[in-house]
C-alpha cells in the first residue's frame, strides 16, 4: 500500500513543483488552476493511502514472500450477469440526445436511468439471489 | 439469505496437472466445478460483467470503428491525389477529416487499448478474478458504444457531421460558424465516451491496487499493467478537463454564454488551453499502453527478462508527468504562451522515451531472437515511433514549429507517432494475445504479409507528407493549385495509403481462416512469462483454476523453467489450498 501511496503523493508533488514554476514564469491563471487540480488529484487519495498504510496490515499482494495459499478463503464477491449497466448506458444515451434534439427524449432517458438505479440497487437484495457478507460455504471447503 | 445461486467459483493454488508443467489444456476450463453456467449469445453480450467479454466487445467495436475511419482516410487521400478533384464536396471533406480524426483518436486508439486489451489482460496479469467493479466496467462499455453511435450518427442529420476538426477550436466550433445537430452530437458523445474512460480508469486503478494475487508486489506487476495504471492516472487528470471544456462550449452554443467568444468578453484561446490540457496527455494515453505491449513482447521473443524493469516503470511515470506540463506547445503560434517553459518541458520528454528505447534494445541485445508476427510488429513500432519522436523533438523547438505549424509536416509527425503506437504496437498485441483470447492461432504467413504491407505502405504514405509540408502545403485543404508542385508527392502518399488499406485485408482473411480452420493455440504458445499465460486459452470464468508461486515479474516462466530459477520458489507452495470467488446473481 505504501508504494501506491507514494506513487500518488509523487503525482501531487510533481504537479505542485510544475505549478509553482509555471506561475512564476507565466502568471497565467488558467493553466495554474488545472495544475492545482491535478496536484490535488494526487495528494488527496495519496495521503489517504499513506495514512492507512501505517494503520492496516499490508495486503498479500504487497508481501513479496506471500504464497498463494496465504490468500485462501473468499477473495471478494463479484456480480453475475446483469442487464442494468446496459439499461443505464442507454438511459445516458437518450438523456444525451435530449440536449441535441429536445426535451421529448428526456422521459425515455430518465425512465431508463431510474429503472437502472432501482434495478441495479435491488438485484443484490432480492429473493434467493440476495447478497450477504462474503463467507465460505461449507460445501466449498477443501476437498 | 443465501450468498450465491451458482456453486462458487474457485481459485486454487494447486500445481497444474498438464503433461508438460504448463497449465492444463483449454478444454479443462469448461469442465468440472469451474465451468460457469450463464447466458450465451446476444444475451451474454448485453448482460455480461465478465471483463473478458467486455474486453472483447471493446476490441471488436473499436476495430469496426477503425475500419470505418480508415475508409474515410482513403476517401481523403483519393481526393488529394488530384489537385482539383471533386470526388467529395468541400463541406463533406471537412466532415470527413473531422470524423476520421475523432473516430481514430476518441473511439479507436484509446478504447482499443485501455478499454479492450487492458480490460482483458490486466486482471489476468495481476492474478485477479475480474475487474474490481464489474458492473461499472459493463457500464463503461455501454457508454462507449452509445457515444460512438451518437458521434457517427452526425452523418445522418441535416447539416451533416461535425466539421470543425477533431480539436474543435473556438470560435470555429461556436453555433454561428458550426450550426447543426452534428456538431452537438459530437460534443455530447465526447461527454459519454469521456465518462466511459474515467470509469474504466477507476476500475483499472482499483484492480491493480487491490486485486493483485499474493506475492504480486507492485514491482512484479508486468510493464503492460504498470503502463495501464499510469495511463489511468493520466485519464483521471485529463478527461475531466475535456468534459468541463465541452460543457462550456455547449453553453456557448445554446445557452447564451460567451466564454469562448470575444463579443461577450470571452477568450477564444481559453478553449485551446483547456483542450490541450486534455489533448497532450491524451497523446500519451494513446502511447503508454502500446509501449506496455511491446515491453511485454520483446522479452518473450528474445527469451530474456525485460532489461531495466524499474527503469521502464520510472520512465513511464516521467513521460506521463511531463506530458501534462507541455499542453501549450500546440499553441506556440498563438503568441500568448510561454515559449521557453513549454519548449523545455517538451524536449525533456525525449529523455525518458530514450531510456525506453535503450531498454527495448537492451532486452533484445544478446537474446535468442525469433521473428514471429508479434515481434515483427514490435520491431516495426521501434522504427516508426522513433521517426515520430525525432520529428517531435524538432517541433518542440518554437522556431521550427513556427515554420511548420498547420502544414502537412505536423500531419505526418502526428500520424507517425500514432500509427507507430496504435497500429504497429497495437497489432503486435493483437497477434500476441489473440491465441489467449480465442484459443486458436492466427496464421504466421498472413500476419507477415499484413506487417510488410503496413510497414511499406506507412513510409510511402507519410514521408511524402513531411516533404509536401516543408514545401508549404497546409493541412485540411481539399484542393490545391497544380502549380504548387505538390501533386507527385500527394499521389505517392495516396498510393501508400491504399497499400496500408490493402494490408488490413490480410488481417481480415487471417481472422476468417482462423475461425473456419482453427489451429489450437494451447495455453502458452509463445512460452510467455506473465500470469495470463498460466491460465487456459481462453481463460475460464474468473480466470484461474490455480496459480503458480509469484516471485518475479514473470511467474509463469519461473514455473515452467525451474532450471533457470532459484529452486526454493518452486518448493514454496503447498498444493490444494484454495481461494473462493463468490458470484452474486
Amino acid at each position: 500500500m505504501k508504494v501506491y501511496a507514494l506513487f500518488l503523493v509523487g503525482v501531487g508533488a510533481f504537479f505542485s513543483i510544475i505549478g509553482i514554476v509555471y506561475w512564476f514564469t507565466s502568471y497565467e491563471s488558467g493553466g495554474l488552476l488545472m495544475l492545482i487540480g491535478s496536484a490535488l488529484l494526487g495528494f488527496l487519495p495519496g495521503s489517504y493511502y499513506l495514512w492507512w498504510s501505517y494503520h492496516t496490515k499490508p495486503l498479500l499482494g504487497d508481501d513479496p514472500d506471500a504464497s498463494i495459499a496465504d490468500g485462501s478463503g473468499t477473495i471478494d464477491s463479484f456480480p453475475g450477469s446483469s442487464i442494468w449497466p446496459f439499461i443505464l448506458g442507454m438511459g445516458a444515451f437518450f438523456t444525451g440526445l435530449t440536449f441535441v434534439f429536445g426535451l421529448w427524449f428526456a422521459p425515455i432517458g430518465g425512465a431508463l436511468i431510474l429503472s437502472a438505479a432501482v434495478g441495479g440497487t435491488a438485484e443484490s437484495r432480492r429473493g434467493e439471489t440476495a447478497h450477504a457478507e462474503p463467507s465460505r460455504p461449507p460445501s466449498a471447503s477443501n476437498p | 439469505m443465501t450468498t450465491t445461486s451458482d456453486p462458487p467459483d474457485q481459485i486454487a493454488s494447486e500445481k497444474p496437472r498438464g503433461p508438460d508443467r504448463h497449465a492444463p489444456d483449454s478444454h479443462h476450463a469448461e469442465e468440472g466445478p469451474h465451468h460457469h453456467e450463464g447466458p450465451t449469445g446476444i444475451v451474454n453480450w448485453l448482460t455480461s460483467t465478465d471483463h473478458k467479454v467486455i474486453g472483447k466487445s471493446y476490441i471488436i467495436t473499436s476495430l469496426i470503428i477503425f475500419f470505418i475511419a480508415g475508409i474515410m482516410a482513403l476517401v481523403i487521400r483519393t481526393q488529394l491525389a488530384n489537385p482539383t478533384s471533386s470526388l467529395v464536396p468541400f463541406q463533406t471533406y471537412n466532415e470527413l477529416f473531422t470524423m476520421h480524426g475523432s473516430l481514430m483518436l476518441y473511439l479507436f486508439a484509446g478504447p482499443f487499448a485501455f478499454g479492450g486489451l487492458a480490460n482483458y489482460i490486466v486482471p489476468l496479469q495481476v492474478g485477479a478474478p475480474d475487474m474490481a467493479f464489474p458492473r461499472l466496467n459493463a457500464l463503461s462499455y455501454w457508454l462507449y458504444l452509445g457515444g460512438s453511435i451518437m458521434m457517427m450518427s452526425g452523418f445522418l442529420v441535416a447539416g451533416g457531421a461535425a466539421s470543425y476538426g477533431w480539436v474543435a477550436y473556438a470560435p470555429l466550433s461556436n453555433a454561428t460558424n458550426s450550426p447543426g445537430a452534428g456538431a452537438d452530437l459530437w460534443l455530447i458523445s465526447l461527454g459519454l465516451t469521456g465518462f466511459s474512460a474515467i470509469f474504466t480508469a477507476v476500475n483499472l486503478v482499483a484492480t491493480i491496487f487491490y486485486l493483485r494475487a499474493p506475492g504480486m508486489t507492485m514491482f512484479r506487476v508486468p510493464i503492460f499493467s504498470w503502463n495501464m495504471l499510469v495511463t489511468s492516472i493520466l485519464i483521471l487528470i485529463a478527461f475531466p478537463v475535456l468534459f468541463g471544456a465541452v460543457v462550456l462550449l455547449f453553453c456557448d452554443r445554446h445557452f447564451g454564454t460567451h466564454i469562448f467568444t470575444v463579443q461577450g468578453g470571452g477568450v477564444p484561446v481559453l478553449w485551446q488551453n483547456l483542450f490541450w490540457f486534455f489533448g497532450h496527455p491524451e497523446v500519451y494515453i494513446l502511447a503508454l499502453p502500446y509501449f506496455g505491449i511491446v515491453t511485454d513482447i520483446f522479452p518473450v521473443f528474445s527469451r530474456k527478462p525485460s532489461f531495466g524493469y524499474k527503469g521502464m516503470v520510472f520512465a513511464t511515470m516521467a513521460i506521463a508527468g511531463l506530458s501534462t506540463g507541455v499542453w501549450a506547445h500546440h499553441m506556440f503560434t498563438t503568441g500568448v504562451v510561454l515559449l521557453p517553459f513549454f519548449a523545455i518541458m517538451s524536449l525533456l520528454i525525449a529523455i525518458p522515451t530514450g531510456i525506453k528505447f535503450f531498454n527495448w534494445i537492451g532486452t533484445m541485445w544478446g537474446g535468442q531472437l525469433s521473428f514471429q508476427t508479434p515481434m515483427l510488429f514490435s520491431i516495426g513500432f521501434l522504427f516508426v515511433f522513433l521517426g515520430g519522436g525525432v520529428t517531435g523533438v524538432l517541433l518542440a523547438s518554437p522556431p521550427v514549429d513556427f515554420m511548420t505549424h498547420d502544414t502537412y509536416f505536423v500531419v505526418a509527425h502526428f500520424h507517425q507517432v500514432l500509427i507507430g503506437t496504435t497500429l504497429f504496437a497495437g497489432f503486435a498485441g493483437v497477434y500476441f494475445w489473440y491465441p489467449k483470447m480465442f484459443g486458436r492461432m492466427l496464421r504466421e504467413s498472413l500476419g507477415k504479409l499484413h506487417f510488410w504491407g503496413l510497414f511499406i505502405g506507412f513510409w510511402l504514405t507519410f514521408m511524402p507528407q513531411y516533404l509536401v509540408g516543408l514545401h508549404g502545403m497546409p493541412r485540411r485543404v481539399a484542393s490545391y493549385s497544380p502549380d504548387n508542385g505538390w501533386t507527385t508527392l500527394n499521389v505517392v502518399s495516396s498510393v501508400g495509403a491504399f497499400i496500408i488499406g490493402a494490408s488490413f485485408l490480410f488481417f481480415l482473411v487471417n481472422l476468417y481462416v482462423s475461425w473456419k480452420d482453427p489451429v489450437p493455440a494451447g495455453d502458452n504458445p509463445w512460452d510467455g512469462g506473465g500470469l495470463e499465460w498460466f491460465s487456459s486459452s481462453p481463460p475460464p470464468h474468473h480466470n484461474f483454476t490455480h496459480l503458480p508461486p509469484i516471485r518475479s515479474e514473470r511467474p509463469t516462466w519461473d514455473f515452467n523453467h525451474p532450471e533457470h530459477h532459484k529452486a526454493e520458489t518452486q518448493e514454496a507452495e503447498p498444493p490444494s489450498d484454495q481461494g473462493l470467488v463468490e458470484t452474486e446473481r
